[in-house]
């Protein structure tokens, strides 16, 4: 069970929450369909460190970003959205 | 050796000590034709028909654990072709055919046991949307029947026909080719025919970067040394994204966990596969009489082969409230799998973006199935650098161009 620490409601347990996205800018809209297509379906999907988009769902629903390592599920830190990282 | 009731009998009068090994182990050489990364079935299976369909004997297989330790060997066994969009039909009934000849042509037993496979349907909308899917499976050359809440009983009486069931059974749809399969044997059998043919499978090799010269690779660096290669698949499932990230290019893929779990054995008591809409479970009974079930992922990105409680509780709920029967069995084994899912649930198979490299990944959660289909493209894309025309649909373009093969939406069925 991940121990998640919602950077509003403090650490709940996984069933509350919902991996969104890695983080990705969304492009303009006159990119080519290569571009664009890299921003809708394309992912690093990391093996270790890696950032990521959550959601509180099932608490105070705000998004975050979580710094987790996808091998060992170690939780490294959750930052508010525009909190410098 | 051919495996026959005369070699049986003979090795038991000798005391089972004069078996041979069934594949060869050997030193990886300098150099091959092709090279497969992954030793999995897919990789295995599209080793064998290089040898076999296309002739090519300088051939290997890196594997960096064991034969069959990553998925193959991690699934529920599941084999149906039931599925809604042509170009899925195409393929992954061209595997099922396929694997109905496989123990013939191996001289392997997969244990294939056609014992059907049924889906069912919760609600009147249910029902609705899968005669419109039953419709487009028969149309696509599929032998699938819809029954009614009555023949669903009829067929497997231990399901939940209580007035008060959660999830009340109003009918279903059944495959009776569908059914389940030995994985490890399909697994072996393909390393066994390609060994015989001439093909290296060499395990505990992993593959740790690729040698790119001018756009195009010419051999890879492994744990066991560099090998340079005429050609190179990809068959590494979950860890496709960590390939394609060597040689340098991103893949529309998320590696998750996938659970699974068997309880302990008990005498026969259901004779099909039965998978749930709403609950997303489904359960089989294996030959030594242990119940096999999972259902859905662990919803965010793994490596770590290992799934969470709050999944597993989930996957044992939605059981028990289909079966309550088997409330009072035991778990015997939870375990999962590192899946490579597409957003459209459909595998990737074609040219990668760096030259005479070709991928055969994107399974998800459904590729046992497709197993034998699956290493006969990738053989046909490394002998001849072309798609097989069933293969061709599922190119690595269709991100760009938007032609995906959504079965997410268009089956709505997982496994
Ligand atoms: C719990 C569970 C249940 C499932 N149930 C079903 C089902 O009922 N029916 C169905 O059709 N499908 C099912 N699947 C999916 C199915 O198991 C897979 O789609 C299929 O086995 C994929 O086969 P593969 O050969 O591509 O991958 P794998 O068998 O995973 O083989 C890939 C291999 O690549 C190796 N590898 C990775 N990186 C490297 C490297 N750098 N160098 C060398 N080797 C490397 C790995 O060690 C691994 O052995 C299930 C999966 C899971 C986890
Ligand atoms: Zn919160």
């Amino acid at each position: 069970m991940l121990l998640i620490p919602c950077p509003w409601c403090g650490p709940r347990d996984e069933p509350e929450f919902k991996f969104a996205a890695e983080p990705a800018l969304r492009p303009t809209s006159d990119v080519s369909d290569a571009v664009w297509a890299d921003y809708l379906y394309l992912r690093t999907n990391e093996k270790g460190f890696h950032r990521e988009v959550w959601s509180h769902a099932g608490g105070c629903g705000q998004f975050f970003l979580l710094e987790r390592d996808t091998l060992t599920h170690t939780i490294h830190r959750a930052l508010k959205p525009g909190e410098p990282s | 050796m051919r495996y026959s009731a005369v070699s049986l009998l003979r090795q038991g009068l000798a005391g089972q000590t004069g078996w041979p090994q069934a594949w060869r182990s050997p030193e990886p050489k300098k150099s091959y034709d092709a090279v497969i990364v992954g030793g999995g079935g897919h990789g295995l299976a599209a080793a064998y028909y290089l040898a076999c369909v296309h002739g090519m004997r300088r051939v290997a297989v890196l594997e960096k654990s064991w034969l069959g330790g990553g998925n193959t060997g991690r699934n529920t066994t599941i084999v149906r072709s039931n599925y809604f969009f042509p170009e899925s039909a195409a393929i992954y009934d061209f595997a099922l055919r396929l694997y109905e000849g496989l123990s013939q042509e191996l001289d392997y037993n997969i244990m294939l046991s056609q014992r059907g496979i049924l889906m069912l349907a919760h609600t009147e909308h249910d029902m609705e949307l899968m005669a419109r899917s039953v419709n487009a499976m028969l149309l696509n050359g599929i032998d699938v029947e819809l029954l009614d809440a009555k023949q669903v009983r009829a067929e497997v009486p231990l399901l939940n026909f209580a007035p008060d069931a959660r999830y009340e059974i109003h009918g279903g749809f059944t495959q009776r080719r569908g059914g389940i399969a030995r994985h490890d044997a399909v697994a072996w059998g393909y390393a066994r025919g390609a060994s015989g043919l001439g093909v290296d499978i060499i395990q505990g090799c992993e593959v740790t970067g690729f040698d790119i010269v001018a756009g195009r690779v010419t051999g890879v660096q492994t744990t066991r040394g560099a090998i340079s290669a005429g050609a190179i698949g990809l068959a590494a499932a979950g860890h496709s994204g960590v390939l394609a990230g060597m040689a340098g290019f991103k893949l529309p893929i998320q590696s998750y966990a996938l659970q699974a779990m068997v309880s302990e054995a008990v005498k026969p008591i259901l004779d099909t596969v039965v998978m749930s809409s709403a609950t997303g479970m489904y359960v089989s009974q294996s030959d030594k009489g242990e119940l096999v079930f999972g259902a859905g992922l662990d919803l965010y990105p793994s490596y770590a082969q290992r799934g969470n409680l709050p999944v597993e509780r989930e996957v044992i709920a939605g059981m028990l409230e289909m079966f309550p029967a088997f409330r009072r069995l035991k778990l015997l084994r939870a375990w999962a799998g590192l899946v490579d899912v597409c957003w459209d649930y459909s595998p990737i198979i074609g040219p990668a973006p760096v030259q005479g490299m070709y991928l055969n990944c994107g399974w998800g959660t459904g590729g046992f199935k497709a197993i034998p289909a699956g290493g006969w493209m990738l053989a046909h894309l490394l002998a001849t650098g072309q798609h097989h025309p069933i293969s061709a649909p599922f190119d690595l373009s269709r991100f760009e161009t938007g032609r995906l093969i959504d079965e997410a939406a268009g089956a709505g069925i997982a496994h």
